[in-house]
């Protein structure tokens, strides 16, 4: 069912939590107390990298106000030679990243964590306990982990035979490279440079956990999945998750990031061992120094095409900087990188480097935006040496219907030759651009298209019909960006309803099915499929209600505007049973009125992007300011547009950070420098102009609204196209982000001389 | 060290409240006074998600010593909405989606107001320095601009 003309589906309706938001009530992660609750901090290690020979903890627990102590041996442990995979993690890492074992692996890894009556005794606790360190050589940057005799973090990781710091790789492969590039006029091969970069959410890290005598845990924290944090916690405290309630927070932004967790399991054994709701928050310098950012990258990417354009082989090499624990996101730049295009041979590596820095997680469309920095530079650059206009090249090149991607999928009807037509056809693209607007600025343009997999995946729902005849929506999934909005709409298209009707509510892990993760652009696409379906089941019992009432057969009752109808003049002729009128009867007709569905969604087929961005270059100051940028993406179908624009404005002001001035500093002890907002420069208002999103909305045939994932393909060309339109404005090709007044003013002074 | 008795206003509201002399004022006012809307993001005055008004000016809470309430006039997001009459800011925010996880929305907010009392017309660019000591990491700002914008218009006309 592809509804097109719609009542609420595409309309712009307050979203059910703003009132909330917008007034302060909303209660996030921080905002929980606790009758008796105490306090709990963590001890990180001040090392980039040591062997932790002892710990003693008995001054800290003499410490007056101090209720517990817990280090690694209260955790579970897991012998590293046995994975133990729960999604795309595994618990033998995340143990250790959460509490450092034989060794602290970067700085700002936990050592240890008390608990106390507040915050102040727990941190003086934490100066307390006494480690014994014997510090190690330590290796932050990819090319420090991988050279001859770096310092190995790990015994047990081999790469070819040898202790490594390579902890995994992954190819995917098609055609003949070497073959192909026999066949190409023009090859061009260059190595990029990104650095790691943090997903930024403004809401650090907490939580608030509870446990009873009788050993039920209930756990408040801000996360992409009450589910993972049960199944987390279970795992790495060994308490069932029978026994573990997660209940969400509202969650103050995430972009992949906290899909994985940190505190939990440590407030869980504090709350245990002393007996007391225990409450820990992260600091943003805790944040910086011991959360996920993305990887950084050191990419190689060769590509040949006939002279005619065509493209015939491409080659990709990805080093991705894993953290101190292995889990790079490979599968975003092998994966991703080229496949917009139809080329037919490919060869695509990814090596997982770890290093003594914290551990990656993920972060909007995981890895996908380094690979296309690369691959959509050296497209950039063989349109220039060819001549060929780069929007005409991509679409002659396009992946289509039917062929496979590098990853394995065949695809099905894919649309991102439509991105690249409407890109060509849009003002921006035509508009003309002054390049020499005044002395010592230069402007330039840039194009750059982007791939996300999308996902589907477990969603569960439950549609209630409330005793006045309204509605009550309940899913799995912690609402990111607005999410509860799109439900409401879709619930209200369905039931003819008014949308103010109808509440959406986040169940926690008892209340509702499992439900996997708010990520991989997947919640709004699987949610909209479980409430699809739910709402029909309830409008099939509504119908039968009617059928009975009227004595008649429940084919011949139609729902329409909120109302049973008979289907047509032969159904006989009854005045109409509406939502209140039928749940007013719900008991005497068998009872109440609701139905829901646990499902494992398919057909999130990928999404596709291609930006057009205007650039200035300071060439005094060096400074790169996006004046104009617009962001075509095939989002299927906008359930409420506000926020499918959002997401694509919010990804793109991600990216421009990611390309123009977002890094981590380390100083020689491999310490981290700007762990705080103000070092680390994030985009503020001030930075960006109006981002212009171009939703095309081309019907997903696989989803019952048409719905196609949004939320992570518009931050995957964004690297690139700054890039490109950087040489545009200067003739100079860079190849190391971020592209920040330092690096551009040597650059320029390189030129120069 | 004992704590210090401070008297204050608060959303128009007399209120007194006892506090560590070292405590900061967004740590008493999501903590003894148990008003969360003001959120910490980072403690360092960079992220503006503890934005209120002392006085009537803009300040970052998180900088700010709880004792230094003394005698002053607080305004917190909690005292924009009267009742529940939404401010024409909240009610904006909420029609153009100027949101997404909206844990910074409290402080755009308050910082907005303060704008709008300050500048009643300002251009885009003035909305985006005022707004610049006020991180989203969710909106690309987009939205946020436009609503502060279409509020200011709507505000002017309306006076």
């Amino acid at each position: 069912m592809n509804v097109i003309a719609n009542k609420w589906i595409g309309q712009r309706t307050i979203r059910p939590d703003g009132a909330d938001k917008v007034t302060g009530r909303a209660c996030y992660a921080a905002d929980n107390t606790m009758p008796g609750m105490i306090w709990g901090k963590v001890l990180r290690s001040p090392h980039a990298h040591a062997l932790i020979r002892s710990i003693d903890t008995s001054k800290a627990e003499k410490l007056p106000g101090v209720k517990a102590v817990v280090t690694a041996k209260d955790l579970v442990d897991f012998p590293v030679d046995k994975p133990v995979p729960l999604g795309i993690q595994d618990m033998r890492w995340m143990s250790r990243n959460i509490m450092a074992r034989e060794k602290a692996l970067f700085h700002g890894h936990p050592i240890a964590a008390v608990a106390a009556i507040n915050e102040e005794v727990a941190a003086e606790a934490c100066k307390l306990i006494e480690v014994d360190y014997e510090v190690l050589p330590h290796a932050i940057e990819i090319e420090d982990a991988i050279k001859p005799h770096a310092p190995i973090l790990h015994d047990f990781v081999r790469f070819e035979g040898k202790p490594s710091n390579i902890a995994g790789t992954m190819v995917n492969k098609v055609g003949d490279v070497e073959a192909g590039f026999a066949e190409a006029d023009i090859v061009i091969e260059r190595t990029f440079t990104t650095r790691p970069v943090h997903q930024g959410y403004i809401e650090p890290q907490a939580c608030t956990v509870s446990c009873t005598a009788d050993g039920k845990v209930t756990i408040w924290s801000s996360s992409q999945g009450q589910f993972m944090v049960r199944a987390m916690t279970s795992f790495l405290t060994g308490i069932t998750q029978s026994n573990i309630r997660a209940i969400p927070a509202e969650i103050g932004g995430g972009f992949g990031a906290k899909t994985i967790i940190y505190l939990e399991p440590l407030a869980t054994v504090l709350a245990k061992k002393s007996g007391r709701p225990v409450k820990m928050v992260m600091t943003r310098e805790e944040v910086m120094r011991a959360t996920g950012p993305t990887s950084g990258s050191r990419s190689t990417v060769k590509i040949g095409a006939k002279k005619d354009g065509t493209l015939v082989a491409a080659q990709g090499t990805f080093y991705l900087q894993a953290g101190a624990l292995p889990g790079s996101p490979l599968r975003g730049p092998v994966g991703c990188s080229f496949s917009p295009y139809y080329i037919p041979n490919i060869l695509s590596t990814g090596y997982d480097v770890v290093s003594n820095r914290s551990k990656v997680a993920a972060y909007r469309a995981p890895g996908a935006p380094l690979g296309a920095f690369a691959a959509e530079c050296v497209i950039d650059e063989i349109c220039e040496k060819l001549g060929l206009d780069p929007l005409e090249f991509r679409l002659k090149n396009s992946s289509k219907e039917g062929q496979k991607a590098v990853y394995g999928a065949t695809f099905g009807k894919i649309t991102f030759e439509e991105t690249v037509e409407a890109a060509l056809k849009h003002p921006h693209y035509k508009a003309p651009l002054d390049k020499n607007p005044r002395p010592g600025v230069k402007r330039g343009r840039g194009v750059a298209s982007g791939f996300w997999f999308n996902a589907g995946g477990e969603s569960s729902a439950q549609v209630n019909i409330t005793e006045d005849g309204n509605v009550a929506v309940t899913t799995g999934h912690p609402d990111v960006g607005g999410s509860r909005a799109s439900i409401a709409n879709v619930t209200a298209e369905l039931l003819g309803i008014d949308h103010s009707r109808i509440s959406v509510l986040i169940g926690d892990t008892a209340s509702i099915g499992f439900s996997n993760l708010t990520g991989g652009s997947r919640v709004t696409f699987a949610s909209a499929i479980v409430v699809t379906q739910s709402t029909e089941k309830v409008i099939g019992q509504l119908k039968e209600r009617a059928a009975r009432i009227w004595k008649i057969d429940p084919d011949a009752v139609t729902w329409e505007n909120g109302e049973a109808r008979p289907a047509g003049p032969n159904a006989g002729k009854f005045p109409p049973l509406s939502l209140e009128d039928l749940a007013a009867k719900a008991n005497e007709m068998g009872g109440p009125i609701g139905a829901g569905t646990q499902l494992n969604t398919t057909g999130a087929d990928p999404g596709f992007a291609t930006h057009i961005v205007d650039v200035e270059v300071d060439v005094d100051l060096a400074i790169v300011r996006v004046l104009r940028y617009s962001a075509v993406q095939d989002v299927g179908r906008a359930l409420h547009p506000s926020y499918v624009e959002g997401q694509i404005q919010g990804g793109v002001v991600q990216g421009i950070g990611w390309a123009l001035s977002e890094e981590y500093l380390f100083d020689k002890q491999g310490k981290l420098e700007n762990a705080g907002f103000l070092d680390y420069r994030m985009p503020v208002c001030s930075d960006v102009p109006m981002i212009e999103p171009v939703m095309l909305e081309i019907p997903n045939p696989k989803h019952p609204q048409g719905v196609r994932g949004v939320g992570e393909a518009p931050i995957v060309p964004v690297l690139a196209a700054i890039t490109n339109a950087v040489h545009d404005a200067l003739g100079k090709r860079f190849c190391d982000l971020p592209l920040s007044p330092p690096r551009v003013s040597a650059a320029l002074d390189a030129a120069a001389e | 060290m004992a704590k210090v008795h401070v008297t204050t206003t608060i959303n128009g509201e007399p209120e007194e409240f006892l506090c560590e002399p070292h405590q900061s004022m967004l740590d008493a006012l999501r903590g003894p006074l148990g008003l969360t809307g003001s959120k910490e993001g980072c403690g360092t005055g960079d992220c503006g998600a503890c934005s209120i008004t002392l006085d009537g000016r803009l300040v970052c809470s998180c900088l700010m010593l709880a004792v230094e309430a003394e005698g002053k006039t607080i305004g917190t997001i909690e005292g924009l909405a009267q009742g529940d009459h939404l401010h024409p800011l909240q009610q904006k925010f909420l029609e153009w989606g100027a949101l997404q996880c909206g844990i910074c929305t409290p402080g755009v907010l308050v910082a907005a107001k303060a704008l709008l009392e300050k500048n009643p017309d300002p251009t885009e660019t003035e909305v985006r320095f005022w707004l610049a000591g006020n991180l989203c990491r969710c909106t690309g700002y987009d939205k946020i601009v436009r609503a502060v914008l279409e509020t200011a218009a709507d505000m002017r006309s309306a006076a």
